[in-house]
């Protein structure tokens, strides 16, 4: 495949992932920031997520799973911050996942708050692999010699 | 935990980090425990050519800040962090080091970003952050260094005043004088001198006290017991007893604080202004729970929220010791004697009322002065029960309750009756160009060519629409805001009775009255709004009158129309309803107009009318008999012919009416 078709494969595909609402604007702002000082910035940026997403589900699956009683006002603050980082770097989804998930939290109800993490986990999962799919067309590009597009959100 | 020094300078700063490129070099501390965040934040405060320090922790964020004294130019915190609260960090930033402290979170819910106001935070950003955002925190850097500069200099003034002035003993209190002539001529100085300082503030702040919160309450509390008007400097500072804190000190923070407390009591909307970008950011730093915090953060905030926050510091300022109370008192005298009107917009009152006598000036010399005194005393009542209709109505509308507020003259009345709600939908702001929009839209009536010939017509409107209003309650085909008043029955008999007693136009009063039951202060407010009437140029009238009485003649066969009528003595009213019956029944639009314009300004110069023609010399809506005015001024015009026929009497008395006001006019012009 040339680098042309790879560069509108990844275009179309980061335009799905927006239109499909997995990332929303702050992704592509995101991108905006990369230069050539930082040509890999986005990719830093995702690795972060993805390690601390997956630090927090751990925490959040061990609070909502205490027998002697949930503690909820963890299980709120380890919500909150994956809100803010899942906004931070654009994948809706999760985030809007997140916002339920604090409102039954707020209601201190454990059986919502565990449907709550799995769909989180889930919405996580697909981030993570739609974002993984993106790097790889990157890194195909760039080895082939391109440049990642800008994407102007015209839509 | 990590700790990375920012490699972004791209400007020459030196030690003062306030460069010539500036805003690029801003040195920024971020402090936030999400790594992502953290992380996206430094690429994007780099990219605004910052200087950026990041770390994960806030103690370390105040191990820093407490090495580099000077290190730093702005904050920018996180509100949740697992090892310290946000908000305490915020505090002791303010304490300490005094920076501007920028609060960010996921978290938009309105009480944190209130607590972020009230403990001093310069801006509260919502996570995600765009970079836009942050292209713009410099502004607060330099806010702060320029209130800074400005407390340095005052300050340094009180110190000069002082050392010339020591030797007496009545030092305390002429020093305080000369600090304010002191303070005056430096002010003067430093505004020319502004654009110069910005650049050198940094490297020009001597030490400076503190004002924490304890120190600032000790301060208080000693000023309560002197009392406000006794206090001085040497006296409050031996009763604070605070170590370290010199007479200086004292008396640059009592001129603050008096400032703060003339603000208060309401003085103009303009002083207000000035002492929020002046004052108000040097007493932001002073505590968190202080209600002077609130204020010093609204210097920071839109204007409009400077009501919400005056009014919580209003609150909590009478809760103080007596010295509050008296300046609350006194903005209570100031304002609009009916209390529950007060929305705490002190500062608005002033503008409004000082605007509206300016306008009645203006009033005076178009108007014969027999004419207006009479005028004075008739639309007294008027003005003032339209307002508190409107007032007592609208109490929900903030710009409508602004409005009652004042001493409503001129324009008030204007405003207030023009947004009237049960009319006007979408009328938003008073056009002060004349025209009242909205419910003249909606009524198809074009008095806009009135309103526009003079500035003085526009305050007239009010006039016109309150007829129109009680006019416009009978089903007039398509203005959609009436049918809210006519599914009151009671309502239209109110207004049916209200308008009976005297042709329309008080009785739209009347209908208020009755509505509202209010009977008060009916004297105290003039309207000019009626003053207009008789310097109206002749000419709308002329195409009504014109129109009107042939109009009238086809009005005068729709009297099967009427429903419901009970067969009272002959009223405008019923007239006018049956006549709005037969508009209803498909009159063109055109016609409405033209009726609606006759009425109302044969209504308008009924009012006219009213003092050369009773003999009383107070007119008060409970006075009016049912029929007396009107059928005073028919048999004024002919004792003899009185048509007991409701339409007939109507059509009778519009028509007198109508003669009326030409020849009111032809008389105004002669003159």
């Amino acid at each position: 495949m040339e680098v042309g078709q790879m560069q509108r494969q990844w275009v179309d595909y980061t335009k799905s992932l927006v239109f499909e609402g997995f990332l929303d604007g702050q992704f592509l702002q995101l991108q905006q920031l990369q230069d050539e000082n930082n040509p890999d910035f986005v990719v830093e940026v995702v690795s972060l997520f993805f390690e601390d997403s997956e630090r927090l589900l751990n925490d959040l699956t061990f609070a909502l799973d205490q027998n002697g009683g949930v503690d909820f006002k963890k299980v709120d603050a380890h919500v909150h911050q994956l809100k803010g980082s899942s906004s931070s770097i654009g994948a809706q989804r999760v985030k809007n996942c997140c916002v339920a998930f604090r409102n039954f939290c707020e209601e201190q109800n454990t059986d919502a708050c565990l449907r709550c993490l799995q769909q989180v986990k889930q919405e996580y999962c697909l981030a993570k692999n739609k974002l993984e799919t993106l790097f790889r067309l990157e890194q195909q590009i760039m080895a082939a010699g391109g440049s990642i597009p800008m994407i102007e959100l015209s839509f | 935990m990590y700790l990375i020094n920012g490699k972004g300078s791209m400007s020459n700063s030196g030690a003062d980090g306030v460069s010539d490129q500036f805003p690029a070099g801003l040195r920024v501390l971020v402090v936030d425990d999400d790594p992502t965040c953290l992380m996206i934040l430094e690429k994007m405060l780099r990219t605004c050519l910052y200087q950026v320090t990041k770390c994960n922790r806030a103690e370390i964020a105040l191990m820093l800040l407490r090495e580099n004294k000077n290190g730093f130019d702005i904050v920018l915190s996180d509100v949740h962090m697992p090892d310290m609260d946000g908000f305490k960090l915020l505090e002791h930033i303010g304490l300490e080091m005094d920076l501007p402290v920028i609060m960010m979170s996921a978290d938009d819910s309105k009480n944190v970003v209130m607590k972020g106001v009230t403990h001093g935070a310069c801006d509260y950003l919502i996570k995600p952050v765009r970079i836009d955002s942050l292209k713009n925190i410099w502004q607060h850097v330099v806010r702060k260094k320029k209130n800074e500069w400005r407390d340095t200099e005052q300050s340094g003034s009180a110190e000069e005043g002082d050392r010339q002035l020591r030797a007496s003993d009545d030092a305390d209190y002429s020093s305080s004088a000369n600090e304010g002539r002191q303070r005056n001529s430096k002010k003067r100085r430093d505004e020319d001198e502004d654009a110069d300082e910005r650049g050198d503030t940094s490297a020009l702040k001597k030490p400076r006290v503190v004002w924490s919160v304890e120190l600032h309450q000790q301060f208080v509390a000693a000023v309560d017991q002197i009392g406000i008007d006794k206090a001085v400097p040497k006296k409050i500072l031996e009763l604070m007893n605070v170590a370290g804190l010199t007479r200086e000190n004292v008396a640059s923070h009592l001129q603050k604080y008096r400032l703060y407390l003339r603000r208060l009591s309401g003085v103009s909307q303009h002083q207000n202004n000035s002492f929020l970008s002046q004052q108000d950011a040097t007493f932001g730093s002073i505590s968190s729970i202080n209600d002077l915090q609130t204020l010093a953060a609204a210097g920071q905030l839109p204007a409009q929220s400077l009501a919400t926050l005056q009014a919580s510091g209003l609150g909590r300022s009478t809760a103080k010791a007596g010295v509050h109370m008296p300046l609350m008192d006194q903005r209570d005298l100031f304002s609009f004697e009916n209390a529950r009107l007060r929305f705490g917009e002190g500062q608005q009152q002033h503008l409004n009322s000082s605007k509206s006598i300016n306008l009645l000036h203006g009033m005076r010399t178009n108007m014969e002065p027999k004419q207006l005194a009479n005028l004075h005393q008739s639309t007294q009542s008027i003005a003032n029960l339209n307002i508190r209709v409107n007032a007592s109505t609208t109490q929900s509308n903030p710009l409508l309750t602004q409005m009652t507020q004042s001493q409503p003259k001129g324009q008030m009345l204007n405003e207030n009756i023009c947004l009237a709600p049960r009319l006007s939908t979408s009328f938003g702001q008073p056009n002060r160009s004349g025209i009242c929009n909205g419910p003249l839209g909606r009524n198809g009536i074009v008095t806009n060519n009135v309103a526009s010939a003079q500035n003085s017509s526009m305050l007239s409107f009010p006039m016109n629409q309150t007829p129109e209003m009680s006019i416009s309650s009978f089903p007039l085909g398509s203005t959609p805001g009436i049918s809210s008043i006519t599914t009151k029955g009671s309502f239209q008999e109110e207004v049916t009775s209200g308008i009976k007693e005297d042709g329309g136009f008080v009785p739209s009063y009347d209908i208020f009255n009755e509505l509202h039951h209010h009977k008060s202060h009916d004297w105290e407010i003039t309207s000019p709004g009626l003053t207009y009437v008789a310097s109206h140029p002749a000419n709308p009238l002329q195409d009504n009158i014109n129109v009107s009485p042939s109009f009238l003649v086809q009005q005068g066969f729709y009297p099967t129309q009427q429903t419901g009528l009970n067969r009272d003595p002959p009223l405008m009213s019923k007239a006018l309803f049956s006549l709005g019956e037969g508009l209803e029944q498909g009159i063109l639009q055109n016609a409405d107009q033209h009726l609606n314009r006759v009425v109302h300004n044969s209504v308008r110069v009924k009012v006219e009318r009213f003092p050369d023609e009773s003999s009383q010399s107070n007119l008060s809506p409970e006075h009016y008999g049912q029929e007396d005015l009107l059928s005073a001024l028919l048999k004024q015009v002919c004792p003899f012919f009185l048509p007991k026929d409701p339409i007939l009497y109507t059509l009778y008395s519009l028509s007198i009416i109508i003669n009326q006001i030409c020849s009111v006019f032809l008389a105004a012009r002669r003159r």
